[in-house]
C-alpha cells in the first residue's frame, strides 16, 4: 500500500517537473483569479464603482488602445524608464566601480549614498518637480534616483568578488587598466550586476509612476490619476494592469540579456 | 657540500636573488616572511623549493614575479632587476586560476589577447598549444565542465602560450589527487623536453621536486631561508620508472633528512 502511495508521488514529481506542466501553472493560476473576481463581482458583493467586473475592464482597456490614449501614454512612460534606467544604471555602474576600486571614494560616497537611499523618494519628488519642471525631465530623474542603488550595490559586490589570483594573473600580463577591465572585471561581475539591472528594471516603472503621480500631466500615471478622478475604475485597473505588463516586459528583457551573456553559468549543470 | 650551482660565477645566472628578505605588516605584529634568501638559477635549468608549510614560498614566488616587491634584497632577471611584473616571466598558480567565463580555447587566449598578437597568429598557436597540452577535444569546453588535472594542463598551456623564458610555479599540482598528480608530473616532463624554460617551481612534494627538477633547494620553516641546496644529477629525458630507482630514492631520503634536522 504505501509502496503504490511512495509510486504515486514519484509520478506526480515527473509529471510536475515536464515542462508544459511549469507551463501550464502560472496561466492555471491567473484563469483562477479571474474566476474569483467575476463570481465575486456577479454576487453583488460590491458596488460596480468600487470592483468592475473582468470583461468590463478589458472593455475598457480595449477602448484606450482604439482611440490611441494608451499608447500614447505607454509611449510617454516608456521614454521616461528608458532614460531613467539608462542614466541610473550607467552612473550606478560608474560610482560602483569605482567605490569598489578605491577606499578614498568609498569612505568619500558612502555615508551620502546610503542618506540618499534612506530619503523616501516619493517624499524628494515634490522637490525634483519644482527645480526640474513639471515635464518629463524630472520623471527620468525620479527614475534615475530609484534604480540607482540597486545597481550600485550588486556592482560594488561584483567588482570586490574578483579572485585576487585573477587579478595577479592579469598584472603578470601587463594588462593596463583598460584591459583589466574589459577582460577581467567586467565579465568577472557580470552575474552580480545583471542581478542588479533585473531588480532596476521592475523598480524603473515605479519611479516614473511616483513622478507621474506627483506631476501629473502625461504617461500611464496620469491615465490611472484621472481614472480616480473620473471615478472610472475600470480605466484604472486597465492600466495598471499595463502598467504590470510594461515591468515584466523589462524583466524578461534583463533576463533574456542574462541568458545571452552568461551562457557559460549553464556550462558544466546541463540538467538545470 | 657545495654543489656546483652555488659555485658558478654570476655570468652564468640567468634568476638571480640576493639577500631577499620579507615583512609582513599584520594587525597583530610584524611577520617575518624571508630572511635573507640567496641563490641563482641558470637558464633553461629546473629548479624545485620545497619546504614545509607556511614558510614563506609564495612570498618568494611573488617577488620572484615581480607581483610583491621584497621589503629588502632585489631579485634580476638576465642581469636586470625585476621590480615589477613582465611578460618574460610567466606564472602558474596553486589552483588553475582559468576564467570561468571563457572556454578553454579562450581561457589559452588570454596572454595573446593582451599583448596584441594578430588573430591569425593567435589562432595558430592556441591550435599548436592545444595540442601540446594533450587539450584537443575540449577547445570549446568551459572550466565548470573540466577536471582538476584538465584545467591545469590549460593553466600550463596559458602561461606557456606567449612564450616567456621563465616559468614560475606554485604548488601547481597541489590540489590534484596524487594519480593525477603524477600524471601531470610526467606531462610537465615531457613539455619541458620540448619548449626548454628556465622554471623555479614551489612544491610540498619531495618525490616531485626529485623527479622534475636539476635541483631543489630546501627552505626551513619561517622566516624562510635556503638551508639546503641539493643537485640532482638523474639522466634525463626522465619518467615515472624512475620513482622506484635505488639512485632517486636515496635523493629523496637525503633531501627529506635535511628538511627534518632543519
Amino acid at each position: 500500500m504505501s509502496n503504490q502511495h511512495k509510486r504515486l508521488g514519484e509520478i506526480v514529481i515527473i509529471w510536475i517537473r515536464t515542462v508544459w506542466l511549469r507551463l501550464l501553472l502560472a496561466p492555471v493560476l491567473g484563469i483562477s483569479f479571474l474566476v474569483v473576481w467575476a463570481a465575486v463581482v456577479e454576487a453583488d458583493v460590491y458596488t460596480n464603482l468600487v470592483l468592475p467586473s473582468p470583461g468590463e475592464v478589458a472593455e475598457r482597456w480595449y477602448e484606450l488602445y482604439a482611440d490611441g490614449l494608451l499608447w500614447r501614454h505607454t509611449e510617454v512612460t516608456l521614454y521616461e524608464v528608458f532614460f531613467g534606467l539608462g542614466y541610473g544604471v550607467l552612473v550606478a555602474f560608474v560610482t560602483g566601480y569605482f567605490i569598489a576600486k578605491s577606499r578614498i571614494v568609498a569612505s568619500l560616497l558612502t555615508p551620502y549614498l546610503v542618506a540618499l537611499q534612506a530619503v523616501p523618494i516619493v517624499a524628494v519628488a515634490p522637490l525634483l518637480i519644482i527645480w526640474f519642471g513639471p515635464e518629463t525631465q524630472s520623471k527620468v530623474i525620479i527614475c534615475a534616483l530609484l534604480v540607482f542603488f540597486p545597481m550600485l550595490v550588486n556592482t560594488v559586490i561584483g567588482m570586490r568578488s574578483i579572485p585576487p589570483d585573477l587579478r595577479d594573473l592579469l598584472r603578470s600580463l601587463q594588462a593596463n587598466p583598460l584591459e583589466t577591465f574589459w577582460y577581467l572585471e567586467l565579465p568577472a561581475a557580470l552575474p552580480v550586476v545583471i542581478g542588479g539591472l533585473k531588480v532596476s528594471a521592475t523598480l524603473s516603472v515605479i519611479g516614473a509612476v511616483v513622478g507621474e503621480f506627483v506631476s501629473p500631466n502625461e504617461g500611464l500615471g496620469y491615465l490611472i490619476a484621472t481614472g480616480r478622478g473620473n471615478y472610472d475604475t475600470p480605466q484604472v485597473i486597465a492600466t495598471v494592469l499595463t502598467l504590470t505588463a510594461l515591468a515584466l516586459l523589462l524583466y524578461g528583457l534583463a533576463t533574456l540579456l542574462e541568458y545571452a551573456l552568461l551562457s557559460w553559468q549553464r556550462a558544466g549543470n546541463n540538467g538545470l | 657540500m657545495q654543489s656546483p650551482m652555488t659555485r658558478m660565477t654570476d655570468a652564468a645566472a640567468f634568476l638571480a636573488v640576493d639577500n631577499v628578505s620579507h615583512t609582513y605588516a599584520g594587525p597583530a605584529g610584524d611577520v617575518q616572511a624571508l630572511a635573507n634568501v640567496t641563490f641563482r638559477v641558470v637558464r633553461e635549468s629546473f629548479v624545485c623549493l620545497v619546504g614545509p608549510s607556511g614558510c614563506g614560498k609564495s612570498t618568494l614566488l611573488r617577488a620572484l614575479a615581480g607581483l610583491l616587491p621584497p621589503s629588502q634584497g632585489q631579485v634580476s632577471l638576465d642581469t636586470q632587476p625585476v621590480t615589477r611584473p613582465q611578460r618574460r616571466i610567466g606564472i602558474i598558480f596553486q589552483k588553475a586560476n582559468l576564467m570561468p567565463w571563457r572556454t578553454v580555447y579562450h581561457n589559452l587566449q588570454l596572454p595573446l589577447q593582451i599583448s596584441g598578437v594578430p588573430a591569425r597568429e593567435r589562432q595558430q598557436r592556441t591550435e599548436a598549444m592545444l595540442t601540446l597540452t594533450g587539450l584537443d577535444g575540449f577547445a570549446q569546453a568551459y572550466p565548470a565542465e573540466l577536471s582538476g588535472g584538465m584545467a591545469q594542463r590549460v593553466a600550463l598551456g596559458r602561461a606557456l602560450i606567449h612564450d616567456p623564458e621563465v616559468l614560475l610555479m606554485d604548488e601547481p599540482f597541489g590540489a590534484l589527487d596524487a594519480l593525477t598528480r603524477e600524471q601531470m608530473s610526467a606531462e610537465l616532463l615531457r613539455i619541458w623536453s620540448r619548449h626548454r624554460k628556465t622554471v623555479f617551481m614551489v612544491t610540498h612534494s619531495i618525490s616531485e621536486a626529485v623527479l622534475l627538477a636539476d635541483r631543489v633547494l630546501v627552505m626551513s620553516p619561517r622566516p624562510g631561508r635556503i638551508v639546503f641546496d641539493l643537485e640532482i644529477p638523474l639522466a634525463r629525458p626522465r619518467n615515472l620508472e624512475l620513482l622506484h630507482q635505488p639512485a632517486f630514492v636515496s635523493l629523496t631520503e637525503k633531501l627529506r633528512h635535511n628538511i627534518r634536522t632543519s
